[in-house]
């Protein structure tokens, strides 16, 4: 029998495998067994209530998809009244997923929703369509610091700093948002891209641009989990594109210690499950008695090119 | 033992819910016309308790020139429970329906469903009338199988561009509806003349519901009329979806609830609202 559970900081969780932000609510139960999964985390609120972005908000590319949804929210007493009960009936660490427009919003909201029932709180600072052309905090290490600092005097609870891949400086990020206490990075969030209807020539989304997801994020998403794991030495928690056993065995051969499956769920509401089955089985036939062993096993130290690489990878 | 021991890899796990992802075999999906096929799968009997309006979500397969990645929504055209059967008719639009017209005989299609909220039909509801364009006739057929079960009177307007492309007429017949069809190509599918006729069927036999999908103009005509001689209705709505269960949001319309204007997802909410709250579009 083999050991799945994994440490995020002073958090244990059962297995690694965790629903990624947005693609995860109670409606799943109707399909699937949440008492299965290592943590169970919710679409990101706001503190007010949000209607999202005009339609069409999802369009699909070849093997992945785009969505503009915009985070709709009925606002955090809502969340704080209805979702956590819900949740709390699992023996499951219950991860709140929030965002706001300031570093001041934010850091109220994180006060809000630090309450009993939340294990952690992963601060959304990288969604790309809550503000103009897809800014968000975690595009620049000093943006990245303000809003971490506020977040982190706002509550005691473990602080997710879920990253965007919208940069040119994920290291320097990922440093940031560790320096400003954040206790593990979520890497990543989508990328901001664009489709075009080549009948009407009209973009895809309601909103122009969106965040792409699925399998065609992993090697991008997966270069970042990998270049923050070497450079900081809280957790980081892999996301971006995960489909099949494989891309979870490689996230944690990068030096995740968990992982979130998004956009997949919506191909396969079951795969969480199917998948930690898969992980298992992985792990038994190939005699490694705890997942912990595979966390950052990757063997970089023979690639002589790797210095120019890291310097020419953004 | 540990939680996970009880699942080996593929397998399903327990939930709570009446939907479920599940593996059918196509029986047979052949062309009905020029543009519509019909496909008929085996089904387990776990997703054969639907309701009217119902939808699935289907995994459409992907070919060697079609490589649909998302799920794609399809209101059911006919269940039966006995014959372990689903029923689907489609219109070869995309590259989903493209992917999903290579199927034959044999090949697996996964789906998911029964999903969303049904047609209601209340107890005191005698005399229903339903008016569909094109392939929305399929959404409303199952309504016509629970409407014979339940022993009510049901007149079918069937509206399409062509005696060709009319489609389920016998299908309506043989569930006991009488049909009325109207087409572009006689003339006779105006809105003044559809308005005619319901207003001609409430005057002699009365009209204690109507039901109508998918178009805009059938939806006002309907909200008109329903608003003129008080009869409820019902409307079953399309909006792209990503994941048909309620999570991703992505579904959402605009809805008139008593003056305020609200946004429901049409995967969960509906997709058949009350005919005074939609909004035309």
């Amino acid at each position: 029998m083999v050991n799945l559970s994994t440490k995020i900081g002073s958090l244990t969780l059962a297995n690694p495998i965790m629903p990624a932000s947005g693609t995860f609510s109670e409606d799943l139960s109707e399909v699937l067994d949440l008492h299965q999964l290592g943590a169970h985390v919710t679409k990101t609120i706001t503190a007010e209530k949000r209607g999202g972005n005009p339609t069409p908000r999802v369009c699909e590319v070849r093997g992945s998809m785009l969505n503009s949804i915009g985070i709709p929210s009925k606002g955090v007493q809502h969340f704080i009244d209805n979702t956590i009960p819900f949740y709390n009936a699992y023996d499951v660490p219950l991860v709140v997923s929030i965002s706001a427009n300031s570093a001041d919003e934010f850091a109220r909201i994180c006060e809000q929703v630090s309450v009993p029932g939340v294990a952690a709180i992963e601060v959304n600072i990288s969604c790309p369509n809550i503000e103009e052309d897809g800014k968000a905090f975690a595009m620049r290490p000093s943006t990245t610091t303000a809003v971490m600092e506020k977040l982190r005097s706002a509550s005691d609870l473990p602080l997710w700093a879920k990253l965007s891949p919208n940069t040119g400086e994920t290291i320097e990020v990922a440093l940031a948002a560790e320096e400003a206490g954040a206790d593990a990075l979520v890497v990543a969030n989508t990328l901001l891209s664009m489709a075009i209807d080549i009948h009407t020539r009209k973009p895809k989304l309601g909103n122009l641009m969106g965040g792409l997801s699925g399998p065609s994020l992993k090697p991008i998403a997966l270069r970042m989990a990998y270049q923050c794991a070497k450079s900081v030495q809280i957790p980081v928690i892999g996301c971006g594109g995960i489909s099949t056993v494989e891309d979870i065995v490689e996230y944690l051969i990068a030096g995740a210690t968990a992982v979130q499956v998004g956009t997949a769920t919506f191909i396969n509401p079951n795969i969480m499950v199917t998948l930690l089955g898969q992980l298992e089985t992985y792990l038994e036939t190939r005699n490694i008695a705890n997942l912990s062993d595979l966390v950052g096993s990757v063997r970089d130290e023979d690639a002589a090119d790797a210095v120019v690489f890291m310097e020419t990878a953004p | 033992m540990s939680l996970i021991q009880r699942h080996t890899a593929g397998e399903v796990s327990p939930a709570n819910g009446t939907t479920h992802e599940v593996e059918t075999t196509v029986k047979s999906n052949t062309p009905v016309n020029g543009e519509y096929r019909l496909l008929t799968l085996d089904a387990p009997q776990s997703v054969l308790d639907c309701q009217p309006g119902q939808f699935f979500h289907i995994l459409c397969p992907v070919t060697t020139t079609e490589q649909p990645y998302l799920r794609r929504p399809m209101s059911i055209y006919g269940y039966s429970a006995e014959k372990g059967e689903l029923q689907f008719l489609y219109k070869v639009t995309g590259e989903g329906t493209r992917a999903l017209a290579t199927l034959a005989k044999g090949d697996r299609l996964n789906v998911l469903g029964p999903l969303g909220v049904g047609f209601t039909i209340q107890d005191d509801w005698q005399n229903l009338l339903l008016l569909a364009r094109g392939v929305g006739l399929a959404t409303l057929a199952p309504l016509a199988q629970e409407a014979q079960r339940l022993n009510r009177k049901l007149v079918a307007i069937c509206s399409a561009r062509n005696a060709d492309v009319l489609m389920s007429i016998d299908h309506f017949k043989s569930l006991g509806a009488e049909v009325i069809t109207v087409t572009d190509a006689d003339g006779t599918s105006d809105l003044e003349n559809l308005r005619a006729i319901i207003e001609g069927r409430i005057a002699d036999q009365g009209v204690d519901a109507m039901y109508t999908c998918g178009s805009n103009r059938m939806l006002k005509l309907l909200q008109e009329i329903g608003a003129t001689h008080n009869i409820p209705g019902e409307i079953a709505l399309e909006q792209q979806m990503a994941c048909g269960l309620g999570m991703c949001q992505c579904c959402v319309r605009s809805f008139n609830r008593e003056g305020t204007i609200t946004q429901e997802r049409v995967c969960r909410e509906g997709p058949v609202f009350g005919i005074e709250e939609a909004m035309a579009w």
